[in-house]
Parts: structure tokens; sequence; C-alpha cells
């Protein structure tokens, strides 16, 4: 039991294995910033400024965060078809909340400040039954999810019409349609001490990561490639604060209410919009579930029962109640993303998170998820979420018409996996 | 006569028709190595199977140091200190060698997360002992040897401080010195007072290593005899003909 610890001089490594990087999460940010330089030349440098990036996240947020709960149920080789039809459920019930029934049944005001959290609560318990009841139908009846979540997506896209009666539910409160991007932002200064406490938090992070494995007598990475990496993420995270704290309110809007913007007058007042609060609570639910994926029993279980179901099973994991939780999960992101979404529509609609179940699914799968189980990021997935987003939105910049545009992002879907394929078969990983 | 370690009275169990075992009876003392042999398809894994809480047994009973217990799960299984190595190793292909030693069981820190840096340092260490060549700890166990592989499903077995050892073919995959290795441990575990059901297709390593083996035939008992008083012959003639020679002598 002595000489557990290698003795012997680690061998001579190269550039990036000391510095510990995953090869394929730098493939992902390559590919994502490949897709924004060329848009960025095919539309003469209209893709990439601060404007049309804010843009770009927020139109990002709804789909990455169902694509983060989507990874849970592709990682325990199941799949997901209704969290489209889902998101319709949950923003039918939290428009006629927060529009019909607080105000007609309980007797709240239109504009009471309770309305908005009483209906995201609302919102969130009735994601969490759903998702829980058809996970119930898949784990303890054994039900093929697949199945399961066809029916779902017709049952729940008609159930979010019968509640409506079909009709467009709105305008929404004031206060819940902060949570929708533009309208919702947390200005220069307060964007700032976010960035710079988050930098803190991920440096402060990584340095105590490093002490635990120094302190069982770990190996680690070479200083120089830590402070490397620090610098980068710090960059990273500082970088995307300026850009987005580079984008100013226009003028005109500032006119309307000078006050709102923190001036006097409206000559002369310069306003950035900042960090979105919808962008926030994306980034609240990556941190999150990337905490549950690497650091509870939970994640540890979700990853065990897609590598080897009888495994798990013999472990004396309960993988039929595993299969419960992670379903509601996604029902409750997807409750989460409807709020982004018809906070940012300002309206209920029939149609709202049509087809965001492919959306969410190709997210998830560009992003480096295997349906064969096992195997996913949470960061995969929303970086995948991006570059299908910033395809788009680049399509359409360029004025390519809609039917080629989803040939395009139907193409790269399946080079994706073919790609990821590639480099799995080569560096000998499953 | 000690009251047993285990003791597995009378249990049946049948698949859609099939016995796959028969109303069998079979007991296991501390320090002792009960081999089972048969045929596939035998019974010998469905027998034990219903011990470690993979299968539920239709009828029988289960008597653990004396006492009568229920095992529905594989959790109850390991509530009652007894560990198994399946055949098919059941790892996580996907995972590191320590997520696999703790699964079911991580450590936690204080504040309920998994903690990966103080698993890693335990599984060293045991690994140290049980494999001194072990190294690739970082790495999913599908990037593993058959031989490592096995070691790992053999530390889960041996870190939790079981009583009752099954081990289903653990020395199925492995090369003549890993075979070896696997043979001491059985040694030494016994000497240390675990009882252990051992499952083996090679008669002469039974004869080696076991104090009784019992044979099954079609779901039912042969007959468990003490390895001194018969031959490899006796046994081997148990297996193929279902017939025990002492008991009709």
């Amino acid at each position: 039991m002595s000489d557990q610890n290698t003795a012997t001089p680690p061998p001579k490594r190269s550039f990036m294995q000391s510095l510990e990087v995953d090869l394929r999460l730098l493939g992902m940010v390559g590919a994502f910033l490949a897709v924004c330089v060329v848009f960025n030349v095919l539309t003469d440098g209209r893709f990439l400024t601060p404007r049309n990036i804010f843009n770009l996240t927020i139109q990002t947020v709804s789909v990455a965060i169902m694509a983060t709960g989507m990874v849970f149920v592709i990682v325990t080789r199941h799949i997901d078809l209704s969290v489209g039809a889902l998101l319709a459920t949950c923003t039918a019930v939290m428009g006629m909340t927060q529009t019909q029934w607080l105000p007609d049944m309980f007797g709240f005001e239109l504009g009471h400040p309770l309305i908005p959290w009483i209906t995201i609560a609302v919102g969130l318990f009735v994601g969490a039954v759903i998702g829980g009841a058809q996970g119930w139908l898949v784990g303890y009846q054994g039900i093929p999810a697949f199945i399961v979540t066809l029916g779902g997506l017709l049952v729940w896209r008609n159930v979010g019409w019968w509640l409506t009666d079909g009709a467009t539910i709105g305008p929404l409160d004031q206060t819940y349609v902060l949570f929708g991007g533009i309208g919702g932002t947390l200005g220069a200064f307060w964007s700032w001490v976010v960035g710079i406490v988050a930098t803190i938090i991920a440096l402060f992070a990584m340095w105590s990561a490093r002490r635990a494995k120094t302190g069982h007598g770990f190996p680690v990475k070479p200083m120089w490639a830590e402070g490397l990496i620090m610098g980068v993420i710090a960059a990273a995270i500082l970088g995307f604060v300026a850009i987005l704290n580079a984008y100013t309110v226009p003028t005109r809007v500032v006119a309307r209410d000078p006050s709102l913007f923190g001036c006097e007058v409206a000559e002369g007042c310069v306003a950035a919009y900042g960090i979105p609060y919808s962008v926030l609570m994306l980034i609240a639910v990556a941190i999150v579930m990337t905490v549950i994926a690497l650091r509870t029993r939970l994640g540890r279980y979700i990853f065990a029962t897609g590598g080897n179901p009888d495994a798990a099973e013999l472990s004396g994991i309960n993988t039929r109640l595993l299969t419960v939780k992670i379903f509601a999960m996604v029902g409750v992101l997807s409750a989460l993303a409807g709020i982004v979404a018809s906070a940012r529509l300002g309206y209920h609609t029939n149609d709202i998170g049509t087809l965001d179940e492919l959306r969410v699914i190709a997210a998830a799968v560009i992003g480096g998820t295997a349906l064969s189980g096992g195997i996913g990021t949470i960061y995969g997935a929303i970086i995948g979420a991006l570059i299908m987003q910033s395809l788009q939105s680049g399509m359409a910049m360029v004025g390519v018409d809609a039917p080629y545009q989803n040939i395009v992002v139907g193409a790269v879907l399946v080079l994706a996996v073919w790609i990821d394929i590639q480099y799995r078969k080569r560096v000998g990983t499953k | 006569m000690t009251t047993p370690l285990v003791e597995m009275k009378n249990v049946s169990i049948a698949f859609g028709g099939v016995r796959a075992v028969d109303n069998v009876s079979i007991e296991l003392h501390a320090g002792e190595v009960v081999g089972l042999l048969g045929h596939n398809g035998a019974g010998k894994s469905t027998l034990i199977k219903m011990l470690s809480g993979a299968y539920k047994m239709d009828s029988g009973e289960i008597w653990i140091e004396g006492n009568k217990v229920s095992i529905n799960s594989p959790r109850d299984s390991r509530d009652q200190n007894i560990e198994t190595i399946y055949q098919t190793l059941a790892l996580a292909d996907n995972l590191d060698a320590a997520s696999n030693l703790f699964l079911g069981r991580e450590l936690t820190t204080p504040f309920g997360f998994v903690d990966d840096s103080r698993m890693e340092a335990e599984t060293r260490k045991i690994m140290a002992r049980l494999n001194p060549n072990f190294k690739k700890l970082k790495e999913p166990v599908s990037a593993l040897s058959g031989g490592q592989r096995q070691s790992v499903a053999i530390a889960r077995a041996v870190y939790f401080n079981a009583k009752i050892l099954i081990m289903d073919e653990p020395t199925a995959a492995l090369g003549v010195h890993e075979t070896e290795m696997v043979a001491d441990l059985i040694k030494e575990l016994k000497a240390q007072g675990l009882g252990i059901f051992l499952i083996s297709h090679d008669t002469r390593e039974m004869m080696e290593l076991c104090d009784r083996v019992s044979v099954m035939k079609n779901g039912q008992m042969v007959g468990t005899e003490r390895v001194e008083d018969v031959t490899e012959d006796d046994i081997l003639s148990m297996i193929i003909l279902g017939k025990n020679p002492k008991a009709a002598a």
C-alpha cells in the first residue's frame, strides 16, 4: 500500500494533454465560432455585433433550458418527444392563471404583485406533475418512452388548446414578461457585478478542486496550464458581459421614459441592456444541472443506468423511480422554458413551442449526447442549442429561404453526429 | 453444530412454467467455501440470484445467522452483508473504477455531494492490495482489460466487509496468473471467516478451493458432499447423471 502514488516522474506530455481540456468541448466551441465567423463575413459584419449576439442569446434560452434536461433523458436511453407540447400546456396554464383564474376566481386585481409568482409556481408544478406522470408510465409500466411521449406530443399540444379554447392569451403580467429577454435586463452596472462575482467563484472553484486533488496526492496539471485555463475562463465571462453591455438601448426607447435608465433627460443619455434575466436563468439552470450530473448521487445513478441498466439495478439503484425523477425534471424545465418563451412574445399562443422537441433533441445530440446512452454533457447541449440558433438566425440574415434553412439544419445535425462517431472511433471510446 | 451463516430452505422459482429452481435447500457456514456445480441451465446462478436479491423466490425461506429474512431487492441483500460478483460483472462501462466500486453506496461530503477524491483514494488503496498493476483509475472501465474489470468487480465485493460472498464464475475471463490471484484471495477471505458460495465449471479448481460441493441438475439438488469424501469422477457423474453415487451405494 506504500507505493500507490506514482513514484516515477510523469511521462512528457504534449501541450494539449497538459491542459487536460476536453477535446470534444474544444471542437464544439470551434464549430460554433466557425459558424459565427462565416456568417459574419457573409453579412458584412452584421452577425457579430453586440445587438445580434444579444438577440442570439435570448433566442437560444428556451431551447437550451429544455436541452439540459433532455441530456439526462437521452443518457438513460430514453427520449422525450413531448417537450414542445408540454411547454404549450404549461404556458396555457400560466396564461390562464394570470389573466383569468387568479383575477376571476380569487379576486386578484390585474397587476397584483403576487400574480407572476403564483403563476410561475403553478406552471412549474404542472410541468413536474405531467413529466412525472409520463416518467411513471415509462419506468413503472414499462411503456417505451418513445410511445409515451409521442402520445404526450398529441395530448399536451391539444390540452393547451382546450384550456384556452384555442384563443391567444394576453397581454401577460408586466412582471412576468420581464423573463422574456429584451424587456428585462440587469443594466450595465449589475451586469458587471454579476460578471465579476461569477469570475471570482469560477476561479475559486478551480483552485479548491486543485487543492483537493493535491490533498489526496493525485497528480495535477502544471501551474502554467491551470493559470492559462483560468485566464481563458475569466476572459470568456467578462468578455460576454462586455459584449452584452455594449448593446445600448436605442435613443427613441430611452426618450420614452429616461428615468427608467437613470437619466433626467433623454438628451445624451446612454444606457446598456446588459445581461437579460432569461440568460441568467439559463446560466443558473446550467450550473444546477451540471452539479446534479457530476456531484450528486442522482447524477451518478443517471449515468450508471445509461451505461448499464442491469448493473445499476443490481447495485441497488431504483431505476424506475429514477426514470420518474428524470421526466419530472424535464417537465419542470419545459415549464421554465415556457415562461421565457411566452414572456418573450408577451402572449400565450396555440402554436408556441411547436417543433421545439426536435430542436431540443437536436441540440442535445449536436452537443455530443449519445442516443445509445451513458454519455452526454450539459454544456454540450447548450452549445448545441447555440449552434442551431446561430445557423438559423445567420441564414435568415443572409436571406436564405426558410425551406433551405431547414435543409441545412437537418444536414448539420446528421453531420455533427457522424463527426462525433468518427472522433470516438479514433480515440477508442464508445 | 453451530448456526449456519446462510440457510436456504426449500426455495423454488419458476419462469413461465419452467421450474428453474425446484425445492432446493443449501447451507453455508462461516469460514467455509461451498461450490455449486452443474451444467448450464442447472439452476446454480438462479439459486444464488435469489440470495443476492436479483430474483424474488416463489416459495421457501432464507435464514441468515439464525434469523429469517426476506430479500426482495439487491439492496436487502447488501443490508445482510451479502456481496455478489456476477458472471457479467455488472459494471457501468461508461464510469471509472471508483464510481463503479462505490455505485449505490457513494461516499459523500458533509454537503451531500459525491466525494470523488476520497472514493478515488480508497479505490487506490484496495487496488494496491488486490491488483498492484492496476493504474487506469481515471478511465471508463470499458477501456480496461478483462482481468482489470474483474478486479474492479471483486474490489467492489471485498471493500464493504461482506460476511457472505457470492462469486459467479469469477475466473471465467481470466488468465492463469490472475486466476491464481483470485484463488489466493478466496483462501484469504475464507481465513478471515467469510462464507463463500462459488460457482464454476472447473471441477479441479472446485476440489481445491471448496470445503463442500453441491451439484445441481435441472433445477434440483443432486447432492452435497465434502470434497474429502468424493473423487473428481464422483462429482462428474453427479453432474452428468444427476445421481449421487454415494447415496446409491
